[in-house]
C-alpha cells in the first residue's frame, strides 16, 4: 500500500508544478480593487475650493470636495529640492488618523518656495522655479497639471480616478456615540453631511473572505486611487517585484501589477502577480525626459497601465505621423491602495540620473556593501553539519575556485529557534567560523523573523514578556504557521522592538558567533504558511495600526533592526551585510535583495536579467537570483550558463533546495569545473569595478546594474532591451541564457562608440547589432571605448586575499582616442570611508599622457597595492613610454604592442595604486 | 596503497634531503632550466627574457614558469620543499596572501602571517598514520587471503545443493500443490457461506485461518532455512534479529537455542511447535522473491487471491548468490547475508551487503530502504572499492532513495560512519579486510625510487 501512496503524492506533487494561483487574489478578488477598478474614466466628482487655499512659505494647502458625498480632503502640495514636487491628500477630518508611512523617507524632505503665478476662479498657476515649469490647479473638476514650458509633462486626475474612500461608521451596527457627538459639535460640517448622498454599501466594504480566511475589516473602505497621465511617454518600468518584462505592459486585458509581500511557491514567469517585495516607484522614459512617481504607501496596491500607442503597429504608429493627424503617444497609470493617504512624490528629472538622485534624496542611496560580499557566495539548504562546511570549504580550494562566503540555511538551528545553533551538527559554531577566518572567508546564517512559539526558548519569551508580538484582532499574541511549527511574530514596526532585535546580535546574546558571521532575513513578507495568501492577516494588529496599513513595510524593518543588530555589535565600526527576501522603498539602504525561491530553469535564468534591472531603477542595486536556480536541479549547461551570467550580476550567490541533488561546482566533471571556475574567476578580477560602482551608487544613487537606455536615453533601440545591460557606464553584457545556443545578437549603443570585447580585444562599431558566436566558454561582455576599468588579475581565494594586489589598468580608446575612469580603495569593510579614509581617483588618457588625479584631496588612506599593468585597447605603437611620479622622477618601460589587435601592454609601471603619476605615450 | 608507501620512503629520504640553490618556488626537477645569470627561457618555449625577470614580481610567461616564487601569474604553481614532510605544488595564488599553506612555511615570505613549521610533526603523524595503515593491510590481507579460501569452498558447496535443490523441487512443488489445494478448497466454503449466511462463515473463519497458518509456516520454515538442508538452526535465526526475544538489540545464541524449544536445529515437524515463538515478530526477507497478492476487504479480513507458497525462495536464492559478483577471488562473498549496523544520535544503519541498506529511528518509527543492491561503481581501476544501492523508498518530491557505500581497508568488517550529503542520496564507508590490496615489496620499490 505504502509504495502506491506515494506514487501517488508524487503524480499529484508533480501535478502542482508552477504557483497555484488559487492561492493568491487577483483584483477581482481583491474587495478594494475591485471597487476602484469598476469606477471608469470620466468626470471627477472632485472640486478644488480655491477659497480654501493657504500658501507658505514651504507650502499649499487646499481642500478638496467630492460633489457626491461632500466629504472634503486636504490636499498639500511641496516643492521639495531636486526638482522633485510632493503632492499629499488626505481626508480633511478623518474618523481616526490615517497611515502615514514613516521611517522611508531618510528626513523630512527640505522645501522650496512656490509662488502663485496667476489665480482666477478655474485655477492657479504656480510657479516651481525650475526651467519655466509650473503646477496648474485646476478647480472643476479637480486636476493638476504640471508643466513646462508648453509642455504637460504629467497630469494627475486628468481622467478623473481620484477616490478617497472616507473613513465612516458603519451603517448596520451600533454607531459610536462619541463621534456622532463630534460632527453633531461641528455645524460647518453638519449642513453637508445631511447633504451627503446614501453611500452605498457594497460586498466586501466591512468584511471579505478569501480561501475560508475571514478579513474583519473593522475600519470599513479605505482605499485610496488617483490617475496619472503622461504624455509623450510610451516606456514606464520599475514598480518591482514582479517577473515581468522590463518595460512595463499595459494591463487592459488583465490583472493590474500587484504590490503586496508574499511568498509566492513557485512562482510563474511574465504575469503581474505580486512577489516577495514592493517598491511603489514607476520610472517614466522617452527620448526626451525621464520622470519618475513614488507613491508612499504601504498597503496592498494593484497598479494599471495603459496607453494610447499599445498595440499600434510600427506601421500604424508611422502612418500616424505621415498623416499628421496623430494624438501625441501618452501612457496613463493608476494606483490603487487599500488603505492609508495619498502621499506622492513627483520626480520631474529631465535625465534618468537626475530622476535616481531625486529619488536618493528621499529615501536614501544604496548601501555601501563589503568589499567581500561582491565576491561569491556558496549557498544550499542546507550544509548539514560543520563537517560539511568543512568539506565544501575545502574543495574550493581543491578546485582552486575563489569564494568568499559559505551560507547556512534553516536547518543549522536548534529546531528553528533562530540566534540557536543545533547541538548536533553545530555543536562548535566558534571553532567551524574560526576555520573560514583562518582561509579569510566568512559565513551568513540566516535569521527569520517567525519565532518558535517554546516556553523554553529564550527570544520568545523575552519578546512575549515585553509585549512585542504583534496581535491578533482579538488583542492576544499572533500566531501562524511557519517553519519552527507554531510561531509568532515580532512588531518590527516598533522602534522599541527593532533595538532590542539589534541587541540580540550582540556577541555575547547571540552564541557562538564571530565578527565573519553575517545574517540572511528569509521569509519576511511575512510568510504565514496558513494566513491568507501566505501571509498575515490584515486585521492583526501593529499599536494603533492595522497590519493591512503597513503590510509592505514589515519586510524593510525586519532587515533595518538586523543590519542595525550587524553594525552594533562591531560598535558602530563594520559595515553590516544582511540579505532579505521582502523589500519597500528606501531598503537600498539596507542590504542586499535576491529574487527568491525561483526555478532551475532557462527562463528563470533570462528573467533574472529584468527582475534586477527593474530592481536598480528603484535604488536597489544589490540584487542578485539564486545561481542555478532554488527549485529543481538544473541540466549541467544552465548551471555553467548561470555563472556566468551571474558572474556579470551584483550579487553572485548558489543557492539550491534541499531536496535537490547537490551542485557544488565541482560536481560536474573537470570540464565543466573548468567553466565555472573561470566565471567565478572573471568576477574576481572585476571586484575592484564592481566595488568602485557600488560607491558610486552609495554616494549618487545610480544603478550599478542597469538598461542601456540609462547610458543611451535618446536612443529607441535600448528602451525596451532586457536580455544586455551595462555594469556602470561602461561595461555592456549580454549573458547566453538560451539553451544550446551557437550565438547572441547583442546591440552596441552609440553611433560614435566603439567596443572592445574583454576577452578577445576585438574592436566593435556602436549602433549596430552584432552576432557573436558563443561556444561554452563564452560570456560576450564589451568595453566602452572612452574608459577605464581597473582589475585585480590576481585572482586568490577569497576576495580579503587579494586586498594588497597590484591593479591591472585596462584603457580602451574612444574614436577620439580618449578615455577616462576612477579607481576608489579603502579599506573594503568599516566604515572609516565616512571619515574620509580612502583613495578616489580619477584616470584619464587624453593627448597621449594616461594621468591618475586625486579626486578627493581631503580624503586620506594608505594602500600597499600598485599599478603593476597597463593595456591600453585601440593604441597605436608608441616610441617610448615614461612614468613620471610625483617625486618628479622619471623612467622609460617596457612594453608589448600586439599590432594585430592594436594592443599596448605597458610593463610594470610599479608606481602605488595611491599616487599622483602621468604616463607619456610618445 | 602502494604510493602511500612510496611516499613514506620518500619521506624518510626528504628528512635529510640539503636545501639546493635554485630560484623560490622551483623543484628540484626543473631546478636545471633556471641557471643563474643566464638569460630564461619560458618552459612552453614561448619567449626568453633576462634571468633578473624571474620571480621579478612581473609575469612575462603565458605558462607562468618565469613567476614561481611569486603570485604575478595566474596560472603559476608554487613548489614546497617541505623538508620532513611531503614535497607539494600549491596554485601561486597563495603565495603571501596570509594563510599558511606550506608547512615549510615557504609561501608565506612576504605577507606578515606567521607560521608556524610544521613538517616534521606532520610527517610524523602521516609516518605513523601511513605505518599503521600498512599494518592493516597486511593483516586485513592476510583475512582477505582466508576469505577468498573460504568462499571457493562455500561456493562449491552452494553449487552442490543447488543441484540437490532442483532435485527436491519437485517434491516441494508437489507439496505446495497439496497446500494450494486446502487453501482453494478452504476458499471455497469461505466464499459459499459468506453469500450463504454469515454465522455459518464465521465458523468456517476459524477452519480457514488454520490452514493458511500451516501455509504460512511452511513458508517461513523454508525461508529461514538458509542452507535449505530440512532443518532451522541457531546460526540461520540469528540472520533475523527481529525474533530477538528481548529486543535488546543483540539476539543472542542462547535467545535462539530458547526460540527453538532449547536445541539447536528442528525440523518441519518440530517447527510447528515452536511457531508461535516466531509467528508474531518474523520478518521476510524476501517477500519481493514471492508472488503474495493480498486484497483488503472492509472487513478487514485478508483473502488470498494468490498464494504461490515460497517453495521456490531459497532455490532462487542459491541460485542468485551463486550468480552475484563477490569480486575477483569472491572475496566479498562472506559478506553476503550479513548485516552491519551503525547507530547514530538519531538513526540505526543497516547495510546488509548485496540485499540493502535501511534506516530506522532509534526511538520507534518505521524502517525506510535506503536503496536495494544495485551494482559495484568504483572508478575503473578499483571498482570494487564502491558500493550502489539503489531504487529505495521514494522521497518527497525527489527521487527514491540511494545508499553509496565507499570500502576501504580495514580488519574488521564495520561501518564507520553515514551520512546524507544530498536528500535521500546516503553515503557510507565500509571498512573490510576483502578490499585489502596485497603491500607492495619495500624492498624493490625502494631500489626504484630512491632517485625521486
Amino acid at each position: 500500500m505504502a509504495p502506491l501512496l506515494v506514487l501517488g503524492l508524487a503524480l499529484c506533487l508533480s501535478g502542482t508544478w508552477a504557483v497555484d494561483k488559487g492561492n493568491f487574489k487577483t483584483c477581482e478578488q481583491s474587495a478594494f480593487c475591485k471597487r476602484q477598478r469598476a469606477l471608469k474614466p470620466g468626470e471627477s466628482p472632485y472640486r478644488a475650493l480655491l477659497e480654501t487655499m493657504e500658501l507658505t512659505n514651504t507650502r499649499l494647502t487646499l481642500q478638496l470636495i467630492n460633489d457626491n458625498n461632500k466629504v472634503r480632503l486636504l490636499l498639500e502640495l511641496y516643492r521639495l529640492q531636486g526638482n522633485i514636487t510632493r503632492v499629499k491628500i488626505n481626508e480633511l477630518k478623518p474618523l481616526k488618523p490615517r497611515y502615514e508611512v514613516p521611517d522611508v523617507l531618510i528626513r523630512e524632505p527640505t522645501t522650496e518656495p512656490l509662488s502663485v503665478l496667476s489665480q482666477d476662479e478655474n485655477g492657479v498657476v504656480l510657479s516651481l522655479g525650475v526651467e519655466s515649469q509650473r503646477v496648474i490647479i485646476s478647480a472643476r473638476p479637480f486636476r493638476l497639471d504640471i508643466m513646462e514650458g508648453s509642455d504637460v509633462l504629467m497630469s494627475l486626475n486628468s481622467r478623473g480616478l481620484l477616490a478617497f474612500e472616507h473613513l465612516r461608521m458603519r451603517k448596520d451596527t451600533q454607531a459610536d456615540p462619541e463621534a456622532e457627538k463630534k460632527e453633531e459639535a461641528d455645524p460647518a460640517n453638519q449642513a453637508e453631511t445631511t447633504k451627503e448622498e446614501e453611500e452605498k454599501v457594497e460586498d466586501g466594504m466591512w468584511e471579505e473572505t478569501f480561501k475560508s480566511h475571514t478579513d474583519s475589516k473593522p475600519n470599513g473602505p479605505s482605499a485610496v486611487s488617483l490617475d496619472f497621465s503622461l504624455p509623450g511617454v510610451e516606456h514606464v518600468y520599475g514598480i518591482p517585484e514582479h517577473a515581468d518584462t522590463l518595460r512595463l505592459k499595459t494591463t487592459d486585458n488583465g490583472d493590474p501589477y500587484r504590490l503586496y509581500n508574499l511568498d509566492v511557491f513557485q512562482y510563474e514567469l511574465y504575469n503581474p502577480m505580486a512577489l516577495y517585495g514592493s517598491v511603489p516607484v514607476m520610472v517614466a522614459h522617452s527620448a526626451q525626459r525621464t520622470t519618475g512617481i513614488f507613491w508612499l504607501n504601504a498597503a496592498e496596491t494593484w497598479v494599471d497601465i495603459s496607453s494610447n500607442t499599445a498595440g499600434k503597429t510600427v506601421f500604424g504608429k508611422m502612418l500616424d505621423y505621415v498623416q499628421g493627424s496623430s494624438e501625441t503617444p501618452q501612457t496613463d497609470v493608476r494606483w490603487i491602495s487599500e488603505s492609508g493617504i495619498i502621499d506622492i512624490f513627483i520626480m520631474l528629472g529631465p535625465t534618468p540620473k537626475d530622476v535616481f538622485s531625486q529619488y536618493a534624496s528621499l529615501t536614501g542611496t544604496q548601501s555601501f556593501p563589503p568589499l567581500a560580499s561582491l565576491g561569491y557566495h556558496q549557498c544550499r539548504w542546507n550544509y548539514n553539519d560543520q563537517e560539511d562546511v568543512k568539506s565544501v570549504d575545502a574543495g574550493f580550494d581543491e578546485h582552486d575556485i575563489p569564494y568568499d562566503f559559505i551560507w547556512l540555511d534553516i536547518e543549522h538551528t536548534d529546531g528553528k529557534r533562530y540566534f540557536t545553533w543545533d547541538p548536533h551538527k553545530f555543536a562548535t559554531p566558534k571553532e567551524m567560523l574560526q576555520g573560514l577566518m583562518d582561509k579569510k572567508r566568512k559565513m551568513v546564517a540566516i535569521v527569520d523573523p517567525h519565532i518558535k512559539v517554546d516556553g523554553n526558548y529564550k527570544i520568545h519569551n523575552e519578546i512575549r514578556s515585553r509585549g512585542f508580538y504583534v496581535k491578533n484582532k482579538d488583542g492576544g499574541d499572533y500566531e501562524g504557521w511557519c517553519w519552527p511549527g507554531s510561531a509568532s511574530y515580532p512588531d518590527f514596526t516598533r522602534a522599541d522592538m527593532r533595538a532590542w532585535w539589534a541587541s540580540m546580535f550582540a556577541y555575547d546574546q547571540y552564541e557562538g558567533t564571530m565578527e565573519n558571521l553575517y545574517t540572511w532575513n528569509d521569509m519576511n513578507e511575512p510568510s504565514v504558511f496558513n494566513g491568507p495568501e501566505v501571509t498575515m492577516h490584515k486585521d492583526a494588529t501593529h499599536g494603533a495600526w492595522e497590519h493591512r496599513d503597513i503590510h509592505n513595510l514589515y519586510g524593510l524593518y525586519v532587515q533595518m533592526a538586523t543590519a542595525e543588530g550587524l553594525i552594533q555589535r562591531s560598535g558602530g565600526v563594520e559595515r553590516p551585510f544582511v540579505l532579505t527576501r521582502a523589500f519597500f522603498a528606501g531598503s537600498q539602504r539596507l542590504g542586499a535583495v535576491w529574487t527568491g525561491d525561483n526555478a532551475a530553469e532557462w527562463g528563470h535564468l533570462k528573467i533574472s536579467i529584468p527582475m534586477c534591472l527593474s530592481m536598480g531603477l528603484v535604488g536597489i542595486s544589490f540584487c542578485g537570483a539564486d545561481i542555478g536556480g532554488f527549485f529543481k536541479s538544473p541540466s549541467t549547461e544552465l548551471l555553467v550558463r548561470w555563472y556566468q551570467a551571474g558572474a556579470y550580476q551584483p550579487f553572485y550567490r548558489a543557492h539550491a533546495h534541499v531536496d535537490t541533488p547537490r551542485r557544488e561546482p565541482w560536481l560536474f566533471g573537470p570540464e565543466n569545473t573548468a567553466l565555472i571556475r573561470e566565471a567565478v574567476r572573471q568576477r574576481y578580477t572585476l571586484l575592484p569595478y564592481w566595488y568602485q560602482l557600488f560607491y558610486r551608487a552609495h554616494v549618487t544613487g545610480e544603478p550599478v546594474m542597469r538598461p542601456l537606455w540609462v547610458e543611451y536615453p535618446q536612443d529607441l533601440a535600448t528602451f525596451a532591451l532586457e536580455d544586455e545591460y551595462l555594469i556602470g557606464r561602461d561595461l555592456l553584457v549580454h549573458p547566453v541564457v538560451e539553451e544550446g545556443a551557437r550565438g547572441v545578437t547583442a546591440y552596441l549603443p552609440g553611433k560614435d562608440e566603439v567596443w572592445f570585447d574583454v576577452h578577445t580585444f576585438q574592436k566593435h562599431n556602436g549602433a549596430q547589432n552584432l552576432y557573436i558566436p558563443v561556444t561554452m566558454s563564452s560570456i560576450p561582455v564589451f568595453q566602452r571605448g572612452g574608459s577605464i576599468i581597473p582589475r585585480k588579475l590576481r585572482v586568490r581565494r577569497s576576495s580579503t586575499c587579494m586586498e594588497h594586489d597590484p591593479y591591472t589598468l585596462y584603457v580602451a580608446l574612444n574614436l577620439q582616442r580618449t578615455a577616462d575612469g576612477e579607481l576608489y580603495i579603502d579599506d573594503g569593510h568599516t566604515f572609516n570611508y565616512e571619515k574620509k579614509e580612502f583613495i578616489y581617483r580619477k584616470l584619464t588618457f587624453a593627448n597621449k599622457v594616461l594621468s591618475s588625479v586625486n579626486l578627493a584631496p581631503d580624503a586620506k588612506f594608505t594602500t600597499d597595492s600598485w599599478i603593476e599593468r597597463i593595456i591600453v585597447l585601440g593604441a597605436s605603437k608608441p616610441s617610448k613610454v615614461t612614468l613620471k611620479t610625483a617625486d618628479g622622477q622619471e623612467k622609460q618601460l617596457e612594453f608589448d604592442f600586439d599590432a594585430s589587435m592594436s594592443v599596448l601592454t605597458v610593463r610594470k609601471p610599479g608606481m602605488n595604486a595611491g599616487a599622483d603619476w602621468t604616463m607619456t605615450f610618445q | 596503497m602502494s604510493c602511500q608507501f612510496l611516499l613514506l620512503l620518500l619521506l624518510s629520504v626528504g628528512v635529510s634531503a640539503v636545501e639546493v640553490q635554485r630560484p623560490r618556488g622551483v623543484p628540484l626537477s626543473k631546478r636545471q632550466f633556471y641557471e643563474e645569470g643566464k638569460p630564461f627561457t619560458c618552459l612552453d618555449g614561448s619567449r626568453t627574457i633576462p634571468f633578473d625577470r624571474v620571480n621579478d614580481d612581473y609575469c612575462d610567461c603565458q605558462d607562468g614558469s618565469d613567476e614561481p616564487g611569486t603570485a604575478a601569474c595566474p596560472n603559476g604553481s608554487f613548489h614546497c620543499t617541505n623538508a620532513g614532510f611531503r614535497p607539494t605544488f600549491i596554485p601561486s595564488s597563495r603565495i603571501n596572501d596570509g594563510i599558511c599553506d606550506c608547512c615549510d612555511t615557504t609561501d608565506e615570505y612576504n605577507s606578515g602571517a606567521t607560521c608556524q613549521n610544521t613538517c616534521r610533526e606532520l610527517g610524523r603523524k602521516e609516518r605513523e598514520s601511513l605505518q599503521k595503515m600498512a599494518e592493516i593491510a597486511k593483516e586485513g590481507f592476510l583475512l582477505k587471503q582466508q576469505l577468498i579460501h573460504e568462499a571457493n569452498r562455500g561456493l562449491e558447496d552452494k553449487k552442490a545443493k543447488l543441484g540437490d535443490v532442483q532435485g527436491s523441487k519437485k517434491d516441494l512443488e508437489a507439496k505446495v500443490e497439496a497446500l494450494r489445494t486446502v487453501k482453494e478448497a478452504a476458499e471455497q466454503p469461505e466464499r459459499e457461506a459468506k453469500e450463504r449466511h454469515l454465522k455459518a462463515w464465521e465458523d468456517q473463519k476459524a477452519l480457514i485461518q488454520k490452514e493458511k497458518e500451516s501455509a504460512r509456516m511452511a513458508e517461513v520454515f523454508l525461508e529461514l532455512d538458509d542452507d535449505a538442508d530440512g532443518f532451522v538452526s541457531v546460526p540461520e535465526l540469528l540472520s533475523h534479529s527481529e525474533l530477538d526475544p528481548d529486543a535488546d538489540g543483540s539476539f543472542t545464541e542462547a535467545e535462539a537455542q530458547g526460540l527453538l524449544g532449547g536445541v539447536d536445529k528442528v525440523d518441519t515437524a518440530a517447527f510447528e511447535s515452536i511457531w508461535s515463538n516466531v509467528k508474531e515478530k518474523y520478518m521476510s526477507e524476501v517477500r519481493h522473491y514471492t508472488s503474495f497478492f493480498f486484497l483488503i476487504n472492509s472487513k478487514f479480513h485478508v483473502k488470498f487471491i494468490l498464494f504461490n507458497f515460497g517453495f521456490g525462495i531459497c532455490f532462487r536464492n542459491l541460485e542468485k548468490e551463486i550468480s552475484f559478483d563477490f569480486g575477483p577471488s569472491s572475496e566479498f562473498a562472506y559478506l553476503y547475508s550479513q548485516c552491519y549496523e551503525l547507530t547514530t544520535s538519531e538513526y540505526i544503519y543497516r547495510l546488509c551487503p548485496f540485499n540493502r541498506v535501511t534506516q530506522k529511528p532509534k526511538f520507534g518509527g518505521s524502517e525506510t530502504n535506503l536503496g536495494s543492491w544495485g551494482k559495484w561503481a568504483g572508478p575503473e581501476d578499483s571498482i570494487y572499492s564502491v558500493m550502489k544501492y539503489e531504487h529505495g523508498t521514494g522521497c518527497w518530491q525527489g527521487p527514491s532513495r540511494s545508499t553509496t557505500v565507499k570500502l576501504t581497508c580495514g580488519k574488521e568488517t564495520v561501518v564507520t560512519s553515514t551520512s546524507e550529503p544530498s536528500r535521500c542520496e546516503y553515503l557510507m564507508e565500509f571498512t573490510c579486510p576483502a578490499i585489502c590490496q596485497e603491500p607492495p615489496n619495500l624492498e624493490i620499490s625502494s631500489h626504484e625510487h630512491q632517485e625521486l
